[in-house]
């Protein structure tokens, strides 16, 4: 079959020759792609920032498919079910899945304690082939995958596996109350959709950071928030935000960047460049100051395994919360889809790059060095529907 | 329902005054993501699926005892990277030792990438797999000033080699 082919620091392939998975499990499915997305946590994969990523993985977290064929103890799927697959493996039955932390499955990624299997993000999470390709092979098919429910966008249910609820459990692990300020650090798509979610939990005032010209445009339109770049329109990110709330700090900060943060020469050189700490942590060090006494700190950006320069001492000085997981999309999805089905949320206006999956290189290159103005790219298989 | 914490936990009230007399459930900075029902405290004696029967080598962290019910199966270890990644994970996840070495296998894995490729008769088309057809037709500038510097660097690195070596002829002449 065709997949997408990882073989080194910024080089992938669309492969023709890897082979068909198979039900290798009685509770997998096999499921033919009909839309994948590129994260942008696919792109510390791509930048090999993620240990034990192997050459020969395919990437692909984000994505919709046709049933094809079940294992023996998959009951409530049929052969010919269009779903979608949420990014988490998880069993349904372990503790931690049984109170609904579906990002933290116990039984699904034997390599790393720390965090649950997910599709095709590295042996650290379980080293599952993702859905890059025009099959995959989907472990706990019973849990995860849900029937796209009738008259939804094919491509909006795509974005329903991850995007979407991680922005909208940034929004909601911020314990926002009505009238907050809400200060959204990182304007891709995570940031986004959280900044467009944080309405939904009645902010009063919520303020995207970045130093993307284009995408703080476009958060402008996407999201109805005030937008400012970092570089241009402020000296000091947190001393503008301080004097932004009345030198109160903001109510609510989202940390929606993770280990690839730009904007402190320090974090930059030991994170990414040298490797020394797990990624730059920029933004979070941003959050951590710019929030207020007792406020709460919501972290959705990904970071290594390692550690990190934060000033911790503030957080206890400032009395602060930091509430963080990746996102429990099972849990989050019966309120997802009614969102997007009433029109409150339109994930699909995210995507700026419909690529066919033959041409995957080109859409990471494209995603990762932020060309064309883009903000998603989702790959297409061939003769995927365009309908669901 | 009640709570499985509670229940199993019973008999502290019997012997602990006051115990439990401040809990609350509420009071838990994971919610809502988690909804506690103190399923924690059954450890690993909860419910488990039917073992994937391993077809290839499976490493797992030794923080837990044994691999999970599923797991993947992309890219077993092999070679030189298989034997780091295997060293890596007698080290726990917050070793720094485990992190560090399956970086180094990480890189180790991409030579031997290009080497496997070669030996399969696949010459590996760097160009297309970097993406730069994308940089060519989106960020023309950029690739032209890129190669005009490269070729500024290039061109003064072997003048410069061959103006060292004509000087070490005319000494030893």
């Amino acid at each position: 079959m065709l997949a997408m082919n990882y073989r080194g620091p910024y080089r992938v392939r669309a492969d023709r020759n890897r082979p068909d998975p198979e039900i290798l499990h009685p509770r997998d499915a096999i499921v033919r792609v009909t839309r994948s997305c590129i994260c942008g946590s696919d792109l510390h994969l791509y930048h090999g920032l993620v240990p034990d990523t192997r050459v020969g993985m395919t990437f692909g977290h984000e994505f919709t498919g046709v049933v094809v064929e079940l294992g023996s103890e998959v009951t409530n799927l049929h052969v010919g079910d269009h779903v979608l697959v949420p990014f988490n493996i998880a069993c349904g039955t372990c503790p931690f899945c049984q109170q609904e932390l579906y990002g933290n499955c116990h039984e699904s990624n034997p390599e790393a304690t720390a965090v649950g299997g997910i599709f095709g993000y590295s042996h650290t999470a379980g080293g599952y082939d993702g859905g890059q390709a025009e099959y995959v092979r989907v472990p706990y098919a019973d849990i995860g995958p849900t029937v796209i429910p009738p008259g939804m966008d094919l491509d909006d249910a795509a974005l329903l596996t991850d995007v979407t609820p991680t922005g909208y459990q940034a929004a909601e692990m911020g314990g926002i109350q009505k009238g907050d300020t809400v200060v959204v650090f990182g304007a891709g798509p995570i940031g986004l959709m959280a900044a467009r979610c944080s309405w939904l939990f009645g902010a009063g005032r919520v303020i995207i950071i970045d130093h993307i010209d284009y995408r703080l445009e476009f958060a402008k339109q996407y999201a109805q928030c005030e937008a400012y770049n970092f570089v241009k329109d402020m000296d000091d990110p947190v001393v503008f935000i301080k004097k932004t709330t009345d030198f109160f700090g903001a109510d609510v900060c989202i940390d929606a960047v993770g280990c690839e943060a730009s904007g402190s020469a320090l974090q930059t050189i030991t994170g990414r460049k040298l490797m020394l700490q797990a990624g730059s942590a920029t933004a979070l060090q941003w959050a951590i100051n710019s929030v207020k006494k007792g406020g709460i700190v919501s972290i959705v950006g990904v970071y290594g395994p390692t550690w990190n320069l934060v000033p911790i001492g503030n957080v206890v000085n400032k009395g602060i919360t930091i509430r963080a997981n990746q996102a429990s999309v099972k849990r989050l999805l019966p309120r997802l889809i009614e969102h997007v089905m009433a029109g409150r949320l339109n994930p699909k206006g995210l995507i700026t790059h419909r690529v066919p999956l033959e041409e995957v290189a080109d859409a990471y290159h494209i995603f990762s060095a932020k060309r064309d103005n883009c903000i998603k790219p989702m790959l297409i298989p061939n003769q995927a529907p365009v309908a669901a | 329902m009640e709570n499985l914490a509670d229940t199993l936990l019973a008999d502290k009230s019997k012997t602990i005054e006051g115990w439990g007399i401040d809990a609350d459930p509420n009071n838990n900075p994971t919610y809502p993501m988690k909804h506690y029902t103190g399923a924690d405290h059954q450890r690993l004696a909860y419910e488990r699926s039917k073992q994937q029967m391993p077809r290839e080598e499976i490493l797992h962290s030794n923080e837990r005892p044994g691999i999970t019910r599923v797991f993947g199966t992309s890219s077993p270890p092999s070679g030189l990277s298989g034997h780091l990644r295997r060293y890596a994970f007698r080290f726990s996840e917050g070793s720094s030792a485990h992190w560090l070495t399956l970086l180094m296998a990480d890189r180790v894995n991409v030579v031997e990438g290009l080497l496997d490729d070669l030996r399969h008769g696949h010459v590996p088309n760097l160009f297309k797999e970097h993406g730069w057809s994308a940089e060519w037709r989106y960020n023309r500038p950029g690739v032209i000033r890129k190669v005009a510097v490269g070729a500024v660097i290039a061109t003064a690195v072997v003048t410069l080699l061959m103006l060292r070596s004509k000087r070490r002829k005319s000494q030893v002449l």
